[in-house]
């Protein structure tokens, strides 16, 4: 019997009904963006890949500049046993349309592709390598990929990262957990940005840790303000450790 | 909407084995769609009738088997289906990360003639 749809063929039977064939598939929809994913990996094994997803305005932006702006002080948490100096971070960011971001981030001096998706909610794995051919990734330590604004479709790609970002902003609230169950589950690492605001907005901090506790147990949590600096201490360590587990980051 | 994309790789998987058994139309797919997928059913369902427009799926049937999130407790050792997006085990009340089954998002077959 079928195991999956229990529907009494085997996985490769054909049976005919009539003139009618029933094809029996069982065929992952992702398969094809989860192959490009794995062989992005492969791009990608020198250095540490970040997917920053986030709601539109949680400060994945600012969180990205500010990270560029501030890649000696990664080394400094824990300095890497490399001659050739700081860490080394790309970018590729995407958007619906403009590069406004793209432009944001290159004044930091980061080499930054912009990818517009036009009408597509969420970067895919053969878009990232794309856009990837124009970075001189040998070079790279970092790649940042910021994803489209968009807490639901992004979760279901994988892009051939090491770890996930997810982002929720105090503005936003503290039950965007519980409404984007998915997408919390899938991240390695939360961060709760723009704390510098919690106070002004009424930010409840416990009840928002006890909604990721539910939701995401799984994740390592950050709280921080990327314009004040407050926590981006330990979320640098946190990189910087993640930076070095990378096997040929140390050489 | 990232439904449109998926629906669309389903009917593309299934307009090639279509073609590849001689067949002119397909009278009805059956899509297996878990509840921890990120998926939503009728959502799809909207989706397909935009793609399949003027292909051999045109007015074909979709079918949705929704499958239910499985979780594993590695206190307790056994799975549970847990009540909500909460994978809180009934027996320890400790909360999974396991996630066995559920997000699955699979075209499972097909009728074609």
């Amino acid at each position: 019997m079928c195991r999956n749809c229990g529907c009494g063929a085997s996985q490769t039977e054909t049976m005919t009904v009539d003139s009618r064939q029933v094809l029996h598939l069982h065929q992952n929809l992702l398969a094809k963006n989860d192959r490009l994913a794995e062989q992005n990996r492969v791009l990608f094994s020198h250095l540490l890949a970040l997917n920053i997803l986030s709601s539109p305005g949680a400060g994945k932006t600012a969180l990205v500049q500010r990270l560029l702006s501030d890649l000696d002080l990664i080394a400094v948490a824990a300095p890497l046993s490399r001659q050739d100096g700081p860490v080394k971070a790309g970018v590729i960011v995407g958007d619906l349309a403009t590069d406004r971001d793209a432009a944001r981030l290159r004044q930091t001096g980061a080499p930054v592709v912009q990818i517009t998706t036009g009408t597509l909610c969420h970067l895919e794995a053969r878009m990232v390598a794309q856009a990837a051919q124009t970075l001189n990734l040998a070079d790279l330590d970092l790649l940042i990929i910021e994803n489209v604004g968009n807490l639901v479709c992004p979760a279901a790609y994988d892009l051939g990262e090491d770890l996930r970002l997810v982002l929720m902003s105090v503005t936003e609230g503290e039950d965007k957990p519980l409404k984007y169950p998915t997408v919390f589950k899938s991240a390695q690492a939360i961060i709760i940005s723009k704390i510098d605001l919690a106070e002004m907005v009424g930010f409840n901090r416990a009840e928002a840790l006890q909604h990721l506790h539910l939701m995401a147990p799984q994740a390592l949590i950050f709280e921080l303000s990327a314009t004040t600096g407050e926590g981006l201490a330990n979320f640098y360590a946190y990189l910087n450790q993640m930076l070095l587990r990378c096997p040929s980051k140390v050489s | 909407m990232h439904e449109v994309s998926l629906m669309q790789a389903a009917l593309t998987i299934a307009l090639n084995h279509a073609e590849a058994e001689g067949a002119r139309q397909i009278h009805y797919l059956t899509l297996r769609v878990g509840i921890a997928s990120g998926v939503v059913p009728e959502a799809l369902a909207f989706a397909f009738d935009i793609v399949s427009a003027g292909t051999a799926a045109a007015g074909a049937e979709l079918k949705l088997k929704i499958i239910p999130t499985r979780c594993y407790c590695p206190h307790c050792q056994q799975d549970f289906q847990p009540a909500d997006w909460v994978y809180e085990c009934p027996a320890c009340h400790n909360i999974s990360t396991d996630i066995r089954q559920g997000q699955d998002l699979e075209l499972a077959s097909l009728e074609v003639s």
